[in-house]
């Protein structure tokens, strides 16, 4: 069953703190991964592993470029989810 | 530019083991003569047919500082590293140093063998796709030192021997030197090790390094007595501080003892098998380095494994490089208590030997029952032993298969 907008960004935030330690309430649509939340390239694959797992989604490695907020990978998911 | 003869100062401890979540609790247990030898609470005997199911593992709560993010993104052997590290650094007071005089040699006989197995059966279950990220950083032998490097910010050089069970004693060589060459005034060495690995343990079991007491773990490692039949693996990170005298000096830092002499050889002689010269001549190249005499040396930290050759093999060639001179000494392996850490055995002996040099007393060996007669000196048998007073020198060895001999001398003064 697809997973809404909510539970999406509810997924990736615990995804987000699980791996980096940002709290999960600052784990809001508009942040961006590198500027306010200050995730590294490598954090960033381990988020989109992941991801890619709870949401039994593929995220294509040109893909991950694009996804510069925490919106953009809610976005990216709940599209690849149908 | 110091010169050569620059003296290194101890002026910080760290340590996770099977005896202790830190230096304090360490040393209380040690000389308490603690057996940390256990069986394994878990069921890889009947799953794998290990024929040895027991080790020295690492003290319950050692790791309890560590977030879960920064346990994630670490290696078992990193996450010991680190943990020691920072009570080391925190241990010789946060010293204020430039981070271009800053450097760290942190050693590791195996690496991240559990990641790199781990993320060998993620590949095997799961896919490609699954692998950790942080795989790589991870697994590398040089993990530790890199993030010890990070967390300090020390730009002097972060450096990894890897030279078997010789690597923490490596470490602390180099680090030294790196003092005395006028690279660093702080150097933070040490070593570490996570291998308690179904798969390792039955490497070590299939060349009969390891003791097969698997009805008495808890007496199985037991150095110089008739008994013995191997090694135990054991488990943990030793880390020390160290500083140029003058660095010390300037800041009025507490000192523990002086890293004062250090011996390096290797055996050209073969890959598993110990040959007494290079021993010898990595002893003698301490002392002298040191600038000490035989009868100067007090207390010899051996690397004792309690393997049936090498423990009299290693005492007889002290002997020889001491031309004889022994009966002002008392030697101790503190493996009989806390197991063989490979690459953090030689670092967590070095922080046994200043402990022994500064609270001038020998940590015992336990679980001799009937001392082997051909023992050739005193062993600290089952107590503790307080040192006379005066100087004090305490020799260290380790010593890893490939032949690397490593020898360091510690001064109370």
């Amino acid at each position: 069953m697809a997973h809404t907008e909510n539970e999406i960004l509810a997924g990736l935030a615990e995804i987000v703190n699980e791996e980096t330690g940002v709290a999960t309430e600052d784990v809001k649509l508009e942040k961006s991964f590198t500027d306010d939340l200050d995730i590294d390239s490598i954090s960033m694959m381990t988020i989109v592993v992941n991801a890619e797992e709870k949401f039994d989604v593929r995220i294509p490695d040109e893909e991950v470029k694009n996804l510069a907020t925490v919106g953009d990978a809610v976005k990216f998911i709940e599209g690849a989810q149908n | 530019m110091p010169s050569p003869r620059t003296r290194v100062a101890v002026t910080g401890l760290g340590t996770v083991n099977p005896l202790g979540v830190d230096v304090a609790s360490t040393w209380e247990s040690a000389l308490a003569g603690t057996s940390t030898a256990r069986t394994f609470e878990n069921d890889w005997k009947e799953r794998y047919g290990l024929s040895v199911d027991f080790a020295c593992q690492l003290t319950p709560g050692a790791l309890d500082s560590l977030s879960r993010p920064e346990a994630k993104k670490l290696d078992p052997s990193g996450q010991y590293a680190m943990v020691a590290a920072r009570e080391a650094w925190a241990d010789a007071g946060a010293p204020e140093v430039d981070p271009t005089r800053l450097g760290v040699v942190v050693g590791s006989g195996i690496g991240g063998i559990w990641t790199t197995l781990d993320q060998w059966d993620v590949v095997r279950e799961r896919g490609a796709r699954r692998v950790n990220p942080f795989t790589v950083p991870m697994l590398m032998a040089n993990s530790a030192a890199a993030n010890i490097s990070m967390e300090l910010g020390a730009r002097a050089g972060a450096h990894t021997p890897v030279s078997a069970c010789a690597s923490g004693s490596e470490a602390v060589a180099l680090g030294m030197g790196m003092i005395r060459d006028g690279r660093a005034d702080v150097v933070v060495v040490g070593g570490t090790e996570a291998s308690i690995h179904p798969m390792t343990v039955a490497a070590f079991a299939n060349i009969r390094a390891l003791s097969t007491r698997v009805d008495d773990p808890e007496h199985a490692s037991r150095p110089y007595d008739v008994d013995r039949d191997g090694f135990v693996l054991g488990e943990g990170a030793g880390i020390l501080v160290l500083e140029s005298e003058e660095h010390a000096a300037a800041r009025g830092a507490r000192v523990y003892a002086y890293a004062a002499g250090r011996g390096m050889a290797s055996d050209a002689y073969h890959i598993s098998a110990p040959n007494p010269e290079g021993q010898a001549a990595a002893v003698r190249e301490a002392i002298e380095d040191a600038g000490l005499m035989a009868e100067d040396i007090k207390h010899v930290n051996a690397h004792g494994t309690s393997t049936p050759l090498g423990d009299i093999g290693e005492l007889r060639a002290v002997s020889d490089a001491l031309g004889g001179v022994t009966d002002q000494l008392v030697v101790t392996s503190t493996k009989s208590m806390t197991g063989h850490l490979l690459g953090g055995a030689g670092a967590l002996e070095t922080v046994f030997s200043v402990l022994a040099a500064h609270h001038r007393t020998v940590p015992p060996t336990i679980n001799i029952e009937n001392l082997d007669p051909e023992t050739p000196m005193e062993i600290a048998n089952g107590a503790p032993v307080t040192l006379a007073d005066g100087d004090v020198a305490v020799l260290n060895n380790a010593f890893g298969f490939g032949g690397h001999d490593i020898a360091v001398v510690v001064t109370s003064s």
